[in-house]
């Protein structure tokens, strides 16, 4: 089965870190992470910018709103996800306590289905 | 991560919007920032054992507040509040507060915050300083030594700041939105400003002022956050990320600065380049063109180049020609003649700046610029001397060695020839 790991923390203060903190943590996660790689099981792990950069689109009657600015204004934001393929629910539990130990971010796990493949090559995964 | 450093993050992040409802509060920089630091300590002393509150910047404010009001109880001789080891337990009142902070009020909270950085009257370094040791919680000794001053000056500068700041009587109600907006303005200025004094390389420890450029970003994305529909916000921190990604090329192994089309853009940050190119897109479908905008949108393409020979100066050209007409001054037009140079060629950019040698007679990069036009032309006499008095003009170092060596190449060739 996949799952999506999503990550919500308060991105104040996430973008507080130094690049060392920020580098520790990923450093951390990836040693984990690499049980699931050494078995391909391991997805794409998604860094979205923060809301300062997004954009929302509303609708307002039979109008089509173009807002700046996230979905919604919370104390902690989507900041990212990782993809797996656990076998169950415990195993994918497992891994993101693991993934997660030392740090106060949230990760809500959802189990996912690809709907459509898409097709996009190599190039643009590269600056993933 | 340690809980410690988890902690001073959760403090350093939640310090713009507590200072700023603490301000609100007692109406005097000097109390609300002791009122922080006696709620920071409480924190540092309770957070470890009861855990991090749901809302540290509500926690901070409301325990802040308390403290003062406390300390002035205490010198009354009256009952003391409950001890603040209790207030995490205290669901009902720290949601009371967070309630009552709509995001409305806090966002004129920050505002505020920064905008009391931001007197006219305030040199521009004093405005940096302040912000500094304000807004961002910089310690006096970080502040002097971004500034290469001993602590006590810095200490008297602050203090001098922060009395201008007080005898101004900014006034504490909402803004109306044209107030708003002004002040918009001058934050965003002294933001930039934060940002530049960590970018120019005019001395100091190099670490520090990387951490100025990052700050600098920090509180844009913060003022991004509270305003997230204003194309020139959106641009300035686009501007910032753009140029401080070439931060990791900007100098040699050596410490020399290296020159944008000479650097290695594969050092360039990424990230930063792919958010700043994210947020010039969200600035222009506004279509409300401003400077930080335009600024953004240069340096966006020469970050879309990937080589410096594919620099599309054309495109450039016209961005600082808008960038004239929005804020006309001899140093864009001294900019915009780099890409006519490109584009026209050499004759055509010294007859652009040539209007310019009165104003610009004492600025440094005037006479670089025009010393490498007349080289490149072969008025090697005139190159020298207009490279000589930039030497003469050099602040730094790294700015009189550069020019050095064009000299030097200059006798190179004069010898080869």
């Amino acid at each position: 089965m996949l799952y999506a790991i999503l990550c919500y923390h308060n991105e104040d203060v996430v973008m507080s870190w130094s690049k060392e903190e920020d580098d520790a943590v990923l450093a951390k996660r990836r040693r984990v992470q690499k049980e699931l790689v050494d078995k391909g099981r391991m997805g794409p792990a998604i860094r979205l910018m923060p809301t300062s950069a997004a954009t929302t689109i509303r609708a307002s009657g039979s109008e089509q709103l173009v807002l700046d600015g996230p979905f919604a204004e919370t104390k902690e934001q989507l900041l990212g996800f990782y993809v797996v393929d656990c076998d169950n629910l415990d195993e994918v539990v497992d891994f993101a306590k693991r993934m997660k130990e030392g740090e106060s971010v949230t990760f809500e796990i959802r189990p996912m289905q690809i709907f459509e493949k898409g097709n996009l090559t190599g190039k643009e995964t590269l600056t993933l | 991560m340690t809980e410690l450093a988890w902690i001073e993050n959760a403090l350093t992040s939640a310090r713009p919007q507590a200072m700023g409802a603490l301000l609100r509060y007692f109406r005097d920089l000097d109390r609300a920032e002791e009122a922080f630091q006696e709620a920071c300590l409480r924190a540092l002393k309770t957070w470890p054992l009861k855990g991090p509150p749901r809302d540290p910047a509500a926690w901070l404010i409301f325990v802040g507040r308390n403290a003062a009001l406390d300390s002035v109880r205490r010198d009354r001789r009256n009952t003391a509040l409950p001890p603040e080891d209790r207030i995490s337990d205290l669901e009902d009142a720290e949601t009371d507060i967070a309630e009552r902070l709509d995001d409305a009020h806090y966002r004129d909270d920050i505002l505020r915050l920064m905008f009391v950085c931001c007197h006219p009257d305030l040199p521009a370094t004093q405005q940096v300083a302040l912000a500094l040791r304000v807004v961002s919680g910089l310690s006096v000794r970080e502040v002097a030594s971004a500034f290469l001053v001993n602590e006590r000056a810095m200490e008297q500068r602050i203090t001098r700041a922060k009395r201008r700041v007080a005898e101004a009587n900014i006034p504490f109600a909402a803004p109306d939105a044209v107030e708003r907006s002004a002040r918009l303005g001058a934050v965003a200025t002294m933001i930039y400003l934060v940002f530049n004094e960590g970018y120019s390389a005019s001395g100091g420890d190099e670490t520090v002022r990387a951490s100025l450029c990052d700050e600098a970003i920090r509180l844009c994305r913060l003022l991004l956050r509270l305003f997230p529909a204003e194309p020139e916000i959106m641009g300035l921190l686009a501007l910032m990320l753009l140029q401080h990604a070439r931060s990791p090329a900007r100098t040699d192994p050596e410490g020399k600065a290296v020159l944008l089309e000479d650097q290695d853009r594969t050092l360039w940050k990424r990230a930063n380049i792919d958010e700043g190119l994210a947020l010039v897109d969200k600035a222009l479908r506004h279509r409300q063109p401003g400077a930080y905008q335009v600024q953004a949108a240069i340096a966006a393409l020469h970050s879309r180049a990937r080589t410096a020979a594919d620099t599309d100066w054309e495109e450039i050209d016209l961005l600082y020609q808008m960038l004239e007409h929005l804020t006309p001054s001899p140093v864009i037009t001294l900019n915009r003649s780099v890409a006519v140079s490109k584009t026209k060629g050499p004759e055509a950019a010294l007859k652009l700046i040539a209007p310019l040698a009165d104003r610009l007679s004492g600025y440094f990069y005037f006479h670089g610029v025009r010393g490498a036009y007349l080289s490149e032309i072969g008025r090697m006499a005139e190159a020298r001397e207009a490279f000589n008095r930039a030497i003469a003009l050099a602040r730094t170092p790294a700015e009189a060695s550069h020019i050095r060596e064009h000299l030097d190449r200059l006798s190179q060739r004069v010898s080869a020839d």
